[in-house]
């Protein structure tokens, strides 16, 4: 009895089938004429599998397995050994409790469930497939997408998962979900659990008052408590999903054939925010809608405060596309807002009277601070759900509270008789606590990488002399800008214009003033540094209007107003300025473009201000003097 | 335009699938299609419940081009406010054709033209080992156009809900498909299940509890075993009491009264018509009535409350025989009983 699906080749005929085999061959016959079909050969297979680890009996059989049915279990076995290496165990500083997760890149970030990882503290351990357990620190938390970023330690060429692309899957296609179900790794060797796609595009309503899954994954792949923040992966082994929710109701926690993955996209779109070590937020819009005859989805309420509202949006409104995908129902909507981080600004299309408006909108986000703050730290449920109420009576909608709100697999939290477990020295480093932020560690070095980058290619640091930039105007008129500490002074041919900073930046601006306080804001960031600006924080990543792929967006706050600077991910260079006076308003906008070398610094050509929809003034930059630095503060500045 | 594309994905796919060897069907992945074309044929059902533990909601299958739609016999049913979302995400009111309560099947229509349909006369069977496809709306996870929740498995065993008699709480006797997948969810019942080109197998039947371990049974209906109920109700034999019932009323109709029967009390529209109390030496209680008995049909009509029970009463002379077949436990039992005569 050594016969194991990998022993079954050319040359071991005999050996291989067993008396029940034979009735399944017969049964190949039945089916001949969809032998070809995959999900035959793989059910088939599954089947033969079956009775040959069931069955004692051992009876030569008459027939060989169909190459094809051989070929894609060779296929597959090879994939999952190599996506399996890449498959965390998790567990919290003690060794205890924990879930399931997956490194994606080789310097061992790595992701999970907010569920799994917030009860862990920041410190957690994490086993892999290589026998080894690596220590971890959680970097970036979403408490609302239920996602955590982690960063293992101890090695700078952990096995990876390569990410795939969660909008080309279909119906029907093969996943595999790979983690640690009910705990059971004491080997740290991965679950593989194997099933095909359920449902896409899935919107789950928030269980509880937070953990929300859009556009989410549905899968019948065996997804149980303790494969929460495991992988799922493609047939080719490209990672799709994080698993992290399922169906559980009657039938107690274990799964009842509908499982949730948190989609990849929505992920990555939310990877550069996380990698800020922030307590990350989800878009919103400012406005609700609901379906309306016809199949349009219309405007029911619209905030006054919200960008969408400025750029035109109104009340019965029909919205047809966001950020790029056509939206035709109210749980289309929600799920395109669902996978969008907060502030970022996405393209919006809607109708009115059979007029069609495309404009660019900011989404505000989703929760208060505090009351995300609050729920990232609030211990997530341990066991299922409360059931809600049973007076509410869904009509069409899906919102049955009794499934609509699935409970989260969480498996035992650790033993709270057990005292915490020290902070291991590698984590210790790693770690710095600071309110609003998951770890703070990780915002300041991603804003020395921005500083070194920005600074290195146009080192202006400690440049505190005047700054004086000559060229043309929009119109064709010469200027000339005078850019000092204390003021700023633009002369135009026709007349001289002095700007003064007061102590609110934001109090009595002109559109002329405003486009000059941003230009102020430029300067100070880039003389005194990301240290001496002001309050600055790292955001993320985020779209740019004109720009390709997502760039680094850095925010800071100064005399009353906060900046959004925008920074190309590649050469480091400032890409664009936001100037907001006031939270619920437009800012004032600059794109710095043209760059080419100036005595060695890498300086924009070119200046666009605009505030809304509205462009102010175009500056075409031909000439830069920088006035000699102050000496005592010449050479400082930089990163903190 | 993804119509388009659906179509063009579900002829390649027939075209290799027919025509070429069998290895080379599977480039383009035709399970995608598989699924797309049944989808069409399923329904998402809204009726009654909203309670715990009784779901407002399950699944259909489409089983004619006007609009039938064969599902399971549950309390969701229990409601003139019934609706029928397709798979596009329009919108029908449903009516109750008929229904079965010993497989716990019904029919229902719905204003349909040109649907996309099984045809019940030709499905398919299957046996141990055969893949399948399950698609329902479990969970109510899918709303208006939102496709329905697709499972896959094999046929484990083709066997009798009666070896496991008193076990599963069901009427129902015959050969079902067990299954190797969790497909007997909330909401799932009615839903479909096919074979891997798409042929309909059978239908997701509610869900079974075993009573004794606590498990549950994940099983379907094969159409073999619904179809002469289908065609009964098609064809008139069981149907729902109408509002315009085109029979005559006799002049000294029956009444519960002398049969010697008293329902529990009527309290709500659609009171389920259980035996409150059987008059000793009653033709009721000769013919082995007893409390708690559910009375489901009278003759081949469908029984769904008191009200309807007693208005059917109406249309039958004092001095005819009736046949009632009632739900003890979980045993469907048929009685004759004529009306005392001396009253």
């Amino acid at each position: 009895m050594t016969s194991t699906p990998r022993d079954r080749g050319p040359g071991v005929k005999s050996r291989v089938y067993r008396t029940p085999a034979i009735a399944i061959t017969e049964r190949w016959n039945l089916y001949h004429e969809y032998s070809g079909h995959p999900l035959v050969k793989y059910m088939q297979f599954r089947y033969i599998l079956i009775l040959l680890f069931a069955s004692a009996m051992t009876l030569p059989a008459s027939a060989a397995p169909d190459a094809a049915v051989l070929e894609i279990e060779a296929r597959r076995v090879a994939t999952i050994d190599r996506i399996k290496p890449a498959v965390l165990a998790i567990f919290d500083a003690s060794g205890r409790g924990g879930g399931s997760g997956v490194v994606i890149s080789p310097d061992g970030f790595a992701l999970s469930n907010f569920h799994v990882a917030a009860p862990c503290g920041p410190a957690m351990k994490c086993g892999m497939a290589d026998g080894k357990v690596y220590d971890a620190v959680v970097v970036g938390l979403d408490p609302t997408g239920d996602v955590a970023l982690l960063k293992l330690f101890g090695r700078d060429d952990f096995p990876a998962a390569t990410l795939g692309d969660s909008d080309a899957l279909q119906l029907g296609d093969e996943v595999f979900a790979l983690g640690n179900p009910f705990l059971l790794a004491t080997d740290l060797q991965p679950t593989v659990t194997c099933g095909i796609v359920s449902g896409l595009r899935r919107y789950q309503y928030p269980a509880g008052t937070f953990l929300e899954y859009t556009d989410c994954i549905q899968t019948d792949a065996s997804i149980n408590p303790g494969n929460s923040g495991g992988p799922l992966f493609d047939a080719d082994g490209r990672l799709v999903g994080i698993n992290g929710r399922a169906s559980f109701e009657k039938r107690g926690r274990v799964n009842v054939g509908a499982a949730y993955a948190i989609s990849i996209n929505q992920i990555k779109n939310f990877l550069g925010q996380l990698r800020s070590g922030r307590i990350v937020d989800h878009a919103s819009l400012g406005a609700t809608a609901a379906g309306a005859e016809g199949g349009a989805v219309a405007v029911t309420d619209i905030l006054e405060t919200s960008d969408a509202f400025r750029r035109g949006l109104r009340y019965d409104d029909e919205i047809v596309r966001l950020a790029g995908r056509e939206i035709t129902t109210a749980n289309g909507l929600k799920n395109v807002l669902g996978i969008l981080p907060a502030g970022w600004r996405v393209p919006l299309s809607y109708r009115r009277d059979g007029r069609r408006f495309d404009v660019l909108v900011r989404l505000p986000r989703l929760h208060g601070k505090e009351e995300l703050l609050k729920a990232a730290r609030a211990k997530p449920p341990e066991t299922p759900m409360p059931l809600p109420p049973p007076d509410r009576k869904p009509k069409d909608r899906k919102t049955p509270p009794d499934q609509s709100k699935p409970p989260i697999p969480v498996p035992k939290k650790a033993s709270a008789l057990k005292p915490p477990a020290p902070m291991p020295p590698v984590v210790k480093q790693h770690y710095e606590e600071k309110r609003g932020f998951a770890n703070y560690y990780f915002n300041r070095s991603e804003q020395q990488r921005l500083w070194r980058a920005w600074n290195g290619s146009c080192n202006l640091a400690g440049q505190n002399g005047v700054w004086t930039l000559a060229g043309l105007l929009g119109d064709g008129v010469t200027y000339q800008l005078e850019l000092a500490d204390d003021q700023i002074t633009l002369k135009l041919p026709s007349q001289t214009y002095q700007w003064i900073p007061r102590d609110n930046l934001a109090e009595g601006l002109t559109p002329r003033d405003g486009l000059l306080a941003a230009i102020y804001l430029w300067r100070r960031l880039a003389v005194e540094g990301f240290s001496r600006f002001g309050g600055v924080y790292y955001l993320g990543t985020a779209p740019l209007p004109g720009h390709e792929g997502l760039v680094d967006v850095l925010v800071g706050s100064y005399k009353g107003v906060e900046g959004h600077f925008y920074f190309d991910p590649q050469g480091g260079q400032l890409l664009a300025l936001e100037m907001f006076p006031e939270e619920n308003d437009d800012p004032y906008e600059i794109r710095f473009s043209e760059y080419r070398d100036v005595d060695g610094r890498k300086l924009p050509g070119r200046l666009e201000a605009l505030r809304g929809d509205v462009p102010l003034s175009t500056l075409t930059v031909s000439e830069y003097r920088f006035g000699k630095p102050r000496q005592e503060d010449a050479g400082k500045g930089g990163g903190k | 335009m993804r119509k388009i594309h659906c179509n063009l994905k579900w002829f390649l796919f027939l075209t290799l699938f027919s025509f070429t060897p069998p290895l080379l069907a599977a480039p383009p992945y035709p399970l995608a299609a598989v699924i797309d074309q049944v989808q069409t044929k399923l329904v998402k059902l809204y009726g009654a419940g909203g309670v715990r533990g009784l779901e407002p909601y399950q699944s259909g299958i489409l089983i004619s081009s006007e609009g039938h739609i064969l599902t399971a016999f549950s309390s969701v049913l229990d409601t003139d406010d019934l609706s029928a979302v397709l798979w596009d995400g329009r919108k029908f009111t449903a009516a109750l054709l008929g229904a079965d309560p010993r497989l716990e099947v019904a029919l229902l229509k719905i204003d349909g033209k040109d649907l996309p349909c099984f045809d019940p006369s030709r499905a398919a069977t299957a046996a141990p080992g055969t893949p399948i496809l399950a698609l329902s709306n479990l969970f109510n996870v899918a709303a208006g156009d939102e496709p329905a929740s697709v499972q896959h498995g094999i046929v484990s065993a083709v066997a009798d809900l009666q070896a496991r008699r008193g076990v599963f709480e069901t009427p129902f006797r015959g050969p079902v498909y067990v299954l190797d997948v969790a497909t007997n969810n909330p909401g799932a019942a009615g839903g479909a299940l096919v074979d891997c080109r798409g042929e309909l197998l059978a239908m997701l039947g509610k869900e079974l509890r075993n009573a004794q371990n606590n498990t549950w049974l994940n099983y379907a209906l094969p159409m073999a075993e619904l179809r002469p109920s289908i065609e009964a109700i098609r064809s008139g034999k069981i149907v729902v009491r109408r509002e315009d019932d085109p029979r005559k009323k006799p002049q000294r109709p029956l009444c519960l009264e002398a049969l010697g029967l008293t329902l529990v009390p009527d309290v709500v529209e659609r009171t389920p018509p259980y035996v409150d109390a059987v008059r000793p030496g009653s033709p009721a209680a000769q013919a082995g009535l007893r409390p708690d008995d559910l009375v489901i049909l009278l003759g081949d009509r469908l029984i769904t409350s008191c009200r309807t029970l007693r208005a059917d009463l109406e249309y039958i002379d004092s001095a005819d025989p009736i046949r009632l077949t009632v739900l003890r436990g979980q045993d469907l039992i048929d009685v004759e009983l004529r009306a005392d005569e001396a009253r």
